[in-house]
């Protein structure tokens, strides 16, 4: 049995994913990032709109909860293994850098950051007991992030100002890369021609 | 009257096309551009828009709705769906949705979509 299929490595690996999630800790990234949204000159502090854009920001953190939960929910499927669980752990764990940066700059910004679902709810709505294989979590997976690349793309516009429009920008990218990544696995078609994101 | 007829023809020939409707196209664009926070059947991020046809805004069961679209007190229609997508918070000023559909032909598809669903 070679190292990546070791039962202690994918043992592990589901203690990261079960871990509780919660932790408020920010990453260096992720402060980075708050700073870049709350450090505004006057210029573009005059044209933002905390109430409209902490709204926005609460339903990115509602995709980022039920992102995490996904990931949840494909590891206690136990149909993944090995390299592919792997890749499963470190896709949730940029979804809950994710989400901490959202909750904190919903905090720095006067907001009450949205809170994630029971795990019950995250499985009815996305259906977790239809997943039978390694496959169907896949896809799921590729579905949800394709739809955040898209979401996170479409919002842009919403926001009131270009700190924020930056940040979703860069959500957009890693949501992306993830969906890539997955679509390869699945072996989904490439889109055969340019600006399939975004609209 | 054949010379109108005619002038009348060859202006609908010469005519910008109306954007038609195709809601297999919208199928395509709904799984794109939407299921990143709604799907037909169950409420997510989004309320599930397989019923939302014919629906009174801000009214489907077990769903978080927005103060301002729990009073808007409209029936989604063709039209409504299409300013909404357009611009949510300009068209019911409030509203938590912040997705943008920017193309009119995708927004005329999803909502040939959302329609064919209607009963």
């Amino acid at each position: 049995m070679n190292r990546d299929n070791n039962p202690s490595t994918i043992v592990a690996a589901r203690r990261t994913i079960l871990r509780a999630a919660g932790g408020a800790t920010l990453s260096a990234g992720a402060v980075a990032l708050l700073a870049g949204c709350q450090g505004m000159g006057s210029a573009t502090a005059m044209r933002s709109d905390p109430p409209k854009d902490t709204a926005i920001l609460n339903v990115a953190l509602g995709l980022e909860h039920e992102a995490i939960a996904a990931y949840q929910l494909g590891a206690e499927s136990k149909l993944l293994r090995g390299p592919v669980l792997q890749v499963a752990v470190l896709f949730q764990s940029h979804h809950k850098e994710h989400r901490d940066t959202l909750a904190g700059a919903i905090t720095k910004m006067g907001g009450t950051p949205a809170q994630a679902k029971p795990m019950r709810e995250y499985a009815a709505a996305l259906n977790a007991a239809s997943l039978k294989s390694a496959g169907d979590v896949l896809q799921l997976a590729a579905k949800l992030e394709k739809g955040a690349a898209n979401a996170y793309l479409g919002v842009i516009p919403s926001f009131s100002n270009d700190d924020l429009r930056k940040v979703a920008g860069r959500l957009a990218a890693d949501e992306t890369m993830h969906w890539t990544v997955l679509a390869q696995a699945i072996r989904e078609t490439l889109p055969q021609k340019a600006f399939t994101f975004g609209a | 009257m054949r010379i109108i007829a005619i002038a009348a023809a060859l202006a609908g020939i010469f005519a910008a096309p109306a954007l038609a409707q195709d809601a297999a196209k919208g199928k395509g664009v709904f799984e794109s551009r939407c299921v990143g926070c709604h799907s037909l059947e169950t409420n997510r991020v989004g309320p599930a828009l397989g019923t939302v046809f014919g629906r009174k805004a801000g009214t489907n069961p077990g769903f978080g709705y927005s103060a301002a679209l729990k009073a808007a007190g409209h029936t989604w229609d063709a039209e409504k769906l299409e300013k909404w997508l357009t611009n949510p918070q300009a068209f019911v000023p409030g509203a938590v949705m912040p997705f943008r559909l920017g193309s009119e032909e995708e927004r005329k598809d999803v909502v040939a979509f959302l329609r064919s669903f209607k009963k």
